[in-house]
């Protein structure tokens, strides 16, 4: 076990953690943050991705241990004071999200992408997303909400 | 756009979703997220091996790891089984249908079989042990291929049948031989469909507890909890009444959630033993192996037509992968689209023939369309090899054999309720624009344009709202397709809605709220609806083909009717008037030519409830279930394009257009049909271009990770244009269906397309998916 200090939503937790614990594990079960979701094992999926420092980061490809003295947004923090971010209420204007299974990846990698810049135009959105899949909507509205929510046409 | 009752404003409004309030926060409850007092975790322990007797298992070192509980071999846990796991359609009086256990004990059948199963209190320590499980396999020949599996001497994935064949099926009119004798023109085609896996991206999973007093409780990743409820029963005896199955929020299934797997009777028998609840999660790889599969079709398809394009016989023979064992629908997954060899044209001789067939390889089953993308698939390609070979347009083609009026009773002896097929291919026409593409075509091909540009049709229909129960007897399905439905008052007038399907994906919560909404005339704010657990829903028949809103919304809106009719006695009873006196228009009862004299239908149910002056003999309450058993299946159709670029160096292909113009009846709500039309779309597509399931000689699985099976991103995928034409289905509400529309017209339009850029170097058919690599094989063998 080893002891890790980390920064999630805001809130500060220390806990000693397996070194072999992948950090969507820790969120999950650990610190009860179900809304990373895991969705494969070859780190392809992008379900599981969170915010590090700002930056979006597959949870499933970093240890828990590495987290150590990182803050983390997780789909539980984005939305403040009850309000939806931006991108959470696009996906919701735009029906960009139909199971749900993969929204909070989709929605984190987003907010990163947007937040990087690098929403300009549809193209560089799907392959900014190249990295989740979806396998419900076929992406058309997924383009459409961050399209909205980058304020590109 | 018609709006089915006076009060609507509800239905054909794109209303926003109810689920995304959870869903968007990361409050959704996925089986995965929940956590019981005392949980342990289940592992599985597969076999490496396509074909092998199993010699020994040896479970000492798993059960000495460290966290470990238990750990069972199928022989541990043989008397804990009552029955197998069912089949349940055995589409033939003669079919074959070899016993399927959770474990294999004996001998396994295909990689990833199930052999041991080890218990422990984490999810990495059960891991972990699962390695330590020392299994000694001697292993057998066996095969992945359709074809070989049924030469001499293959290697028989059930020795004591004695053969491979698992079933012959077939569906024929009297004359098909004679109208293909008589033809001006006979074509006829090959197809290979691969196999797909189904990806839903959450995996499966299991929860389940067991009470002292024998209480099941099941949470589990299915699209089917009343049906998991009655095999649960029939796999472990524990009758149905003790059982609870609950599907929380499921994601995505496209088929593969419907079956009865294995993992639910284990978790099950090892939370009965242990008493302790057991929870199973399913990863990736796993799922590649152990979750069903979809398609693997080898087909000939035969169309007989004069020389002015009029088609005359279509006949059919397939030859459909089984895969090692019968899950719930296996062999009647062709059978869904045996109806529909003749699409949407009028086709008077008809002749399809099924041969079920067993291989060393994962189950197949439903995955989205389930037996409709492999009847269109092969009838649209033959389409444009007909039109080929004819000299006719292609378009022109279809548009000659279309049935042009409704209800039209197929060769096939279904009868289609309405459709307008030219309405929907003239609205693509309009929307595709097709002589800019030709020109553009033309100067790229005679330019000599590296990247060459082709345009590809699909004109189709399909059965859905699956499906009367009279015709499922007919054909040896188990059980029925009725679905059911109940709307409760509360006394303060809310209103609770229970149905009997369970989505994953398909915002029943929203639709179902919106047709509740209209019909009684209050709004969706004042609707919960509930599903998904046997518990509060206790009729239901689930998801699958197309059917919740076709079956369950009229089911909903007959419920609709008897609550109106409850009501009504009650507010003629408390304003001393006749029933016919009354008209119920926004959700208020008035009195003709007196509206002032009117009580809402939420002062009836508050009424209802106090009981203080209803009717003699009326029970107290305001709530009303009906059960509806359709009389017809359900027939959208519709007309979509693809236009892809193709590059003839390196054979790379990429969708830069997709227009899908659909008939589904009334849209209920039009964002949400669009959306499911745009997720079935790209799962066709993904078909036609990107994913194949692939085995290798020994029946070894090739393709068992995200990176070598390609599920598209959004990268590789254009944006869509889609549009609706509309007439009505002959059922209350009007509606069809919609989603497999998407996947069951994508494919063929995508191959046409590719086939479309490379005929003018005389290339007329590619495999599907159209890889890199077998396009520019299918140019190098067309130009050498
Ligand atoms: S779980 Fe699939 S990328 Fe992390
Ligand atoms: S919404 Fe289901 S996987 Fe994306």
């Amino acid at each position: 076990m080893r002891r890790v200090a980390l920064s999630v939503n805001g809130t500060r937790h220390e806990l000693d953690v397996e070194p072999r614990d992948l950090l969507v594990y820790v969120l999950r079960e650990r610190l009860g943050l179900t809304g990373t979701t895991v969705g494969c094992d070859t780190s392809s999926c992008g379900s599981c991705t969170v915010l590090v420092n700002g930056e979006s980061v597959k949870s499933c490809t970093m240890l828990g241990v590495q987290a150590d003295g990182l803050e983390l947004t997780t789909i539980e923090g984005l939305a403040r004071n009850g309000e939806l971010h931006p991108v959470q209420q696009a996906f919701h204007e735009h029906h960009a999200l139909q199971c749900g299974y993969c929204t909070p990846g989709m929605v984190l990698a987003a907010v990163s992408l947007i937040e990087a810049g690098e929403a300009t135009d549809e193209d560089a959105i799907r392959e900014g997303l190249e990295g989740n899949l979806c396998r419900c909507t076929g992406y058309h509205n997924i383009v459409q909400a961050v399209s909205a929510a980058a304020g590109v046409s | 756009m018609a709006v089915v009752e006076e009060t609507g404003t509800y239905i054909g409004a794109p209303v926003k979703r109810k689920e995304d309030v959870s869903l968007l926060r990361g409050r959704g409850t996925y089986v995965d997220g929940l956590t019981l007092p005392g949980m342990l975790w289940m592992a599985v322990v597969r076999s490496p091996y396509a074909h092998a007797r199993i010699e020994s298992i040896d479970l000492t070192a798993a059960r000495a790891a460290e966290g470990v509980v238990a750990a069972y071999s199928g022989a541990d846990l043989a008397d804990d089984w009552v029955g197998g796991l069912p089949c349940a359609w055995p589409v033939t009086e003669d079919i074959k249908m070899p016993p399927h256990y959770p474990l294999a004990s004996e001998e396994t059948r295909y990689q990833g079989d199930p052999v041991a199963v080890v218990i422990a209190e984490s999810r990495a320590l059960a891991k972990d042990a699962a390695e330590l499980v020392d299994v000694t396999y001697a292993p057998l020949p066996a095969t992945a291929d359709v074809e070989k599996a049924l030469a001499d001497g293959a290697p028989l994935v059930h020795e004591d049948l004695g053969t491979n064949e698992c079933y012959v099926w077939k569906l024929e009119t009297d004359d098909v031989q004679a109208a293909i004798d008589a033809a001006d023109v006979v074509v006829t085609r090959r197809y290979m469909q691969p196999r797909l896996i189904p990806n839903a991206i959450e995996p499966r999973g299991v929860l389940a507890q067991v009470d002292p007093t024998g209480e099941v409780t099941v949470w589990s990743a299915t699209q089917t909890p009343h049906i998991q409820r009655f095999a649960l029963q029939l796999v472990l005896g524990i009758p149905e009444s003790k059982i609870r199955v609950i599907a929380p929020d499921v994601g995505g299934g496209f088929g593969s959630k419907i079956q009865v797997y294995g993992e639910a009777p284990l978790a099950v028998a090892v939370a009965r033993r242990l008493g302790r609840p057991v929870k199973w999660i399913e990863e990736r790889a796993e799922n590649y192996l152990g979750t069903i599969h979809g398609r693997d079709v080898v087909h000939e398809l035969t169309f007989a037509a004069t020389k002015d394009g009029d088609i005359t016989a279509v006949k059919s023979e397939a030859w459909c992968a089984m895969g090692a064992y019968l899950e719930l629908v296996t062999p009647g997954i062709p059978l869904l689209g045996a109806w529909i060899y003749s699409g949407p044209y009028d086709i008077p001789n008809y002749s399809v023939t099924f041969t079920g067939v067993f291989t060393h390889t994962t189950p197949t089953d439903a995955y989205r369309g389930a037996g409709r993308p492999e009847a269109t698939y092969v009838l649209e390609r033959t389409m444009d090899a007909l039109a080929a070979e004819l000299g006719i347009d292609r378009v022109e083609l279809r548009r000659r054999n279309f049935v042009k009026e409704f209800p039209h009773t197929m060769a096939s002896g279904l009868t289609i309720d309405s459709g307008d097929y030219h309405a929907s291919l003239d609205k693509l026409l309009e929307l595709l624009d097709l002589d800019s593409i030709r020109a553009e075509q033309e100067s790229r091909r005679s330019s000599g344009d590296v990247k060459q540009l082709g345009v590809g049709f699909s004109t189709y229909n399909e059965m859905c709202g699956l499906a009367p129960s009279r015709i499922l007897g007919a054909i040896r399905y188990a059980v029925g397709g009725w679905e059911s439905a109940t709307i409760r008052f509360q006394p303060l007038g809310s209103v609770q809605v229970v149905i009997g399907t369970s989505p994953h994906g398909q915002s029943h919560e929203t639709t179902f709220a919106q047709i509740v909404a209209d019909q009684l005339g209050i709004g969706v704010d004042t609707i919960d609806v509930i599903h998904g657990d046997t518990a509060s829903s206790q009729l239901g028949l689930d998801t699958y083909g197309s059917r919740s809103l076709a079956v369950g919304g009229i089911a909903l809106h007959h419920a609709g009717e008897k609550i109106i009719e409850k009501a009504r006695a009650i507010v003629a009873h408390q304003l001393e008037v006749s029933e016919d006196d009354l008209e119920f228009s926004g959700g208020a009862f008035s009195v003709k030519g007196s509206p002032d004299r009117s009580l809402t239908i939420q002062e009836a149910a508050f009424a209802a409830h106090t009981a203080h002056n209803l009717p003699d003999g009326m029970e107290p309450g305001l709530e009303q279930t009906a059960v509806f058993d359709p009389p017809n299946f359900s027939w959208p159709g519709g007309a979509h394009a693809a236009v892809v670029e193709v590059d003839t160096e390196t054979g790379d292909t990429r969708l830069v257009r997709y227009v899908a113009v659909d008939d589904v009846g009334q849209p209920v709500n039009p964002m949400i049909v669009e959306g499911q039309v745009h997720g079935g779309v790209t799962q066709g597509i993904a078909a036609a271009l990107y994913e194949e399931g692939d085995y290798d000689d020994d029946a070894n699985l090739l393709t068992t990770t995200m990176t070598t099976y390609l599920v598209p991103s959004a990268a590789e995928l254009p944006s869509y244009e889609t549009a609706l034409t509309e007439t009505r289905a002959d059922n209350p509400l009007g509606v069809k269906g919609v989603g497999e529309t998407g996947t069951i017209a994508s494919a063929p339009a995508v191959i046409n397309a590719v086939v479309d850029a490379l005929s003018h170097l005389g290339v007329t058919d590619i495999q599907m998916p159209a890889t890199p690599e077998r396009v520019w094989t299918a140019i190098q063998e067309a130009t050498s």
